[in-house]
């Protein structure tokens, strides 16, 4: 809130210059390694995907079991309009992110008049559907053999070809994205969307049109997935049905849960966390299990979500908002805080949560 | 007299695929009633129960009792299930339940496949390679064996919900948990026993469907949407319409795959669950009741 | 004396046969404070609920500012100027006081998603109107040095300020409280009457339901009974404390 914002004003600096140094940097620190630059591209298109969830699950509590359909629908707009319309990469991610918001709207029309399991069902049921789709629908997306030859994305005529290159672009976009999330959090819109977690008939009996803004959001989840979508579709230029079936859609799932809903960096620290674990999974099982094949990993990440879901419902950034409040209040009294608000009370309302 | 054969042929295969998902729907419903929760990983029930049935057939066990074996076998799993995930998270919202369910699914999953790999495994019939013609139609005896087990299995669950003290009991629980308590019947006790239940009936599907289809690692997933999607199209508290449900879904998709297109058979039945889900959310075949708000 | 605010007339609600409120009719004219009361089970809540849009009527119309408004959803309605508070507290409780404050000034604002995902100015200032709303209201129910705390940790009876002011911030034309006294101490519901007689002063108007009697006769102009579904009788509380039908029905028949 916005208590105590003037006491930490400066280290709230100093954490944005180090996080600054550190983006621009961590190229550079790990010597431009190719392997390490694509990791962390992936973790920023994923953490565009589950930004969107968090603001959806976490803050609106709406549950999507099949969020990876809007990813590839952003993916293969993309991989359909540059490579088979010849549309320029930019127009095509944005006709993927608004078709995404489209389809979103109409799906979630009837879908957010459920609740609970119904919902939880109806959005699965929508991820196998167009999980069909991708993989039958085979004059626009190649079907199982997948779609080839998509043309890098470019800006002002220049192709985005490097690891490097692209990994400031999908960094801006995780920014952007972050930002955004973080306003629509502190705003009108944000508090609405708590409330309706808090409590459907409160939040209306106060002016809150329910359907309208879990509509709206889940539009938005489309949105930043399908934008993640399409970036992903530049960046490895091949891309199949089974990345955006209902595995995927549970994999976005588990990153919503390890990152927590507690604050927008929900999405990008889940999204590090899980790419960074599978990884290490991928390098370290096979040492012990030599016979370990496919997708093993999976038995750490079902256990990971059952163990978080039940000791730490919250995820890190429960956790770690807790600390870091304390880190940047120092300890600051109650009163001290109340005094703020009085004092700043014309000032703009605070980003964290309270 | 082709087209004929080819629908008594799509008929009959429509009905084992869906005694399979009667059999897992009905676990679904049995959890539910219970429990309140849906659980995801009820299809990996089924994969389990065929996977540990195959390992002991191939190692010698006789038939008989390798199926009854690993049905106990997963029956203890889903105990575990019961206690180690779902009891610890009672108190969780409904969404945070679910959640667990699919991260139990994924762990059975991936420990199936730490155990048995990627490759499919094939289970010999029940009785033997024969099979039956009906109306120039080929008939597998594992066909029929599976319609048999899934309505003998139905029976003898209406006569234990109906006629055993036990089955009264959780009858009582599901109808008022509050009234059962003060009766002195143990809820957790319930709930860990209608899992076992449900598991036991997901590994006996499983089983059967094996020589059918084979047995991997990754069919748990499949078995079991379809089976929920069978359970709510029957309104999932509803036993026989469950059932009713499977036998829909299982006839569904084997003419929609015989007279469309295999590949959207999925569409197919997905479709049915969200018309059921948005025009009639209490099942296909629920009687018109007032819900309180 | 001053215009009509709301008007209720015939209102019915029937839950499968059981009739839970039959034929109602009653007004509230504005700055006044109104009571229903009746027994358990007469059907006040339902009433309730069908005023402020929760649950349809079966038959019957309520007209809110002199347009009908049965049927509208609540958030219609809150738009239009009518909030209300809830028996069983709602409150956001992993809110700030203050952010639970702020959502009740909801109606007030305009910020769509685009805006306030940008940030722009016209957002920046809607939020600081909406912030120094919210914190003045809280002032006035005394509970300005909370405004950071959890909602969900206050004591119940702060609770119950909270959700008033948070019904309160928008400057409603009519707030509806259902049971505002239940659960509460004596010292919070003086707490309590004090902020809603203090509201008064300020031009809010009042219909609520309630048990405790001894509020309703301090502080609403009017009262009206029901009784199994029925309105059995309305006037001011003198005239009510006297009215055998009303002490018949809660009392019983042998205090007559």
């Amino acid at each position: 809130m916005e208590h105590g914002q003037r006491m930490t004003d400066g280290r709230k600096r100093w954490l944005l210059l180090v996080g600054a140094a550190v983006w621009l940097g961590l190229p550079w620190l790990v010597f431009g390694n190719n392997y390490v630059l694509s990791t962390l591209i992936l973790i920023g298109l994923y953490a565009l995907v589950s930004t969107g969830m968090t603001l959806l699950m976490g803050y609106a509590g709406q549950i999507s079991l099949g969020q990876a359909a809007f990813y590839g629908i952003g993916a293969y707009a993309s991989a359909y309009l540059t490579a088979h319309a010849g549309w320029p990469s930019w127009l095509a991610l944005a006709a993927g992110a608004v078709l995404a918001a489209l389809v979103a709207l109409v799906v979630g029309i009837p879908v957010f008049r459920l609740r609970e399991h119904y919902l939880a069902l109806a959005t699965l049921g929508f991820g196998v559907i167009m999980f069909t789709f991708f993989k039958e629908w085979k004059e626009i997306t190649g079907g199982l053999n997948g779609f080839f030859g998509i043309p890098p994305i470019r800006i002002a005529g220049v192709p985005l070809q490097s690891d490097l290159q692209f990994y400031y672009l999908v960094s801006l976009f995780v920014l952007a994205g972050l930002w955004f999330a973080h306003n629509i959090v502190r705003s009108r819109v944000g508090r609405a969307l708590r409330a309706i977690h808090g409590s459907e008939v409160a939040a209306s009996s106060l002016g809150v049109n329910i359907m309208k803004y879990k509509l709206q959001i889940f539009m938005l989840s489309a949105v930043y997935a399908s934008i993640a979508g399409s970036l992903y579709a530049h960046y490895v230029t091949f891309i199949n049905p089974d990345l955006f079936g209902i595995v995927p859609s549970i994999y976005f799932l588990i990153m919503v849960v390890i990152g927590g809903t507690a604050s927008v960096w929900g999405g990008l620290i889940g999204a590090a966390v899980y790419v960074c674990l599978g990884e290490w999974l991928k390098a370290v099982v096979p040492l012990l299990l030599p016979n370990a094949g496919g997708e093993f990993e999976i038995v750490f990440f079902g256990l990971l979500l059952v163990v978080m879901l039940i000791y730490m419902p919250n995820g890190l950034t429960g956790v770690m908002q807790k600390r870091m409040r304390r880190f940047l209040e120092m300890g600051g009294r109650q009163e001290k805080q109340i005094a703020a608000v009085e004092g700043h009370k014309a000032r703009s309302i605070g980003g964290e949560r309270g | 007299m082709e087209a004929w054969s080819q629908f008594v042929q799509l008929l009959f295969s429509g009905l084992t695929v869906g005694s399979i998902y009667a059999l897992v729907a009905l676990g679904f419903v049995i959890t539910y009633s219970v429990t309140g929760i849906l659980n995801l990983a009820q299809g990996d029930f089924a994969m389990l129960g065929a996977l540990f049935c195959i390992t002991l057939v191939n190692n010698g066990v006789p038939f008989a009792a390798a199926i009854g074996l690993s049905m106990l076998a997963v029956m203890v799993v889903g105990g575990l299930f019961e206690r180690l995930a779902i009891q610890p998270a009672r108190r969780s919202p409904v969404a945070v339940l679910i959640i667990i369910t699919i991260g139990a699914s994924f762990v059975f999953r991936g420990i199936a496949l730490l155990v048995w790999g990627t490759d499919p495994y094939a289970l010999r019939p029940f009785t033997g390679h024969g099979a039956l013609e009906v109306f120039g139609a080929v008939i597998q005896w594992q066909s029929v064996w599976a319609i048999v087990i899934s309505l003998a299995s139905f029976a003898a669950l209406h006569l234990f919900f109906h006629r055993t003290y036990i089955g009264k009991a959780v009858a009582a629980c599901v109808i008022n948990p509050f009234a059962a308590r003060l009766m002195g019947i143990d809820i957790r006790k319930m709930s860990l026993g209608a899992i076992a239940v449900s598991a036991g009936l997901g590994a006996l599907a499983g089983i059967v469907i094996a020589p059918i289809s084979g047995a991997s690692y990754d069919m748990g997933m499949m078995i079991g949407l379809k089976a929920f999607i069978a359970a709510v199209v029957g309104g999932l508290t509803n036993a026989p319409a469950a059932i009713a449900g499977a036998f829909l879904v299982g006839l569904l998709e084997s003419f929609a795959e015989g007279y469309l297109s295999s590949g959207y058979k999925e569409a197919i039945s997905f479709g049915l669950l969200l018309l059921v889900l948005f025009f009639m959310p209490n099942g296909l075949f629920a009687k018109m009741t007032g819900k309180r708000v | 004396m001053s215009a009509v605010l709301l008007e209720v007339e015939q209102l019915s609600k029937s839950f499968g046969g059981v009739q839970a409120v039959q034929n109602v009719s009653f007004h509230v004219k504005k700055e006044e404070i109104v009571a229903v009361i009746g027994p358990n089970g007469a059907g006040k809540t339902t009433l309730f609920n069908m005023i402020s849009g929760i649950i349809p009527p079966t038959s019957g119309l309520v007209r809110f500012q002199g347009a009908m408004v049965s049927g509208k959803q609540p958030h219609e309605l809150a738009m239009l100027g009518m909030t209300r508070t809830f028996q069983n507290l709602q409150l956001f409780s992993d809110m700030t006081v203050l952010e639970n404050v702020m959502v009740g000034f909801h109606s007030r604002l305009k910020s769509g998603i685009l805006s306030a995902g940008f940030r722009l100015p016209r957002t920046v200032k809607e939020e600081r109107q909406a912030q120094k709303q919210a914190f003045s209201c809280l002032e006035q129910v005394g509970l300005a040095h909370l405004a950071c705390k959890r909602a969900g940790t206050l004591p119940y009876g702060m609770q119950r300020l909270v959700e008033i002011a948070r019904a309160a911030v928008s400057r409603p034309s009519l707030i509806l409280l259902d049971e505002p006294m239940a659960g509460l101490n004596p010292q919070e519901s003086k707490q309590l009457v004090d902020v809603l007689l203090a509201m008064r002063e300020q031009g809010f108007t009042f219909l609520f339901v309630e048990h405790d009697m001894e509020t309703v006769m301090a502080i609403a102009d009017r009262i009206v009974v029901l009784d199994y579904g029925k309105k059995i009788a309305e006037g001011a509380p003198e005239e009510i404390a006297r009215h055998p039908d009303v002490i018949k029905a809660y009392l019983g028949e042998e205090a007559v």
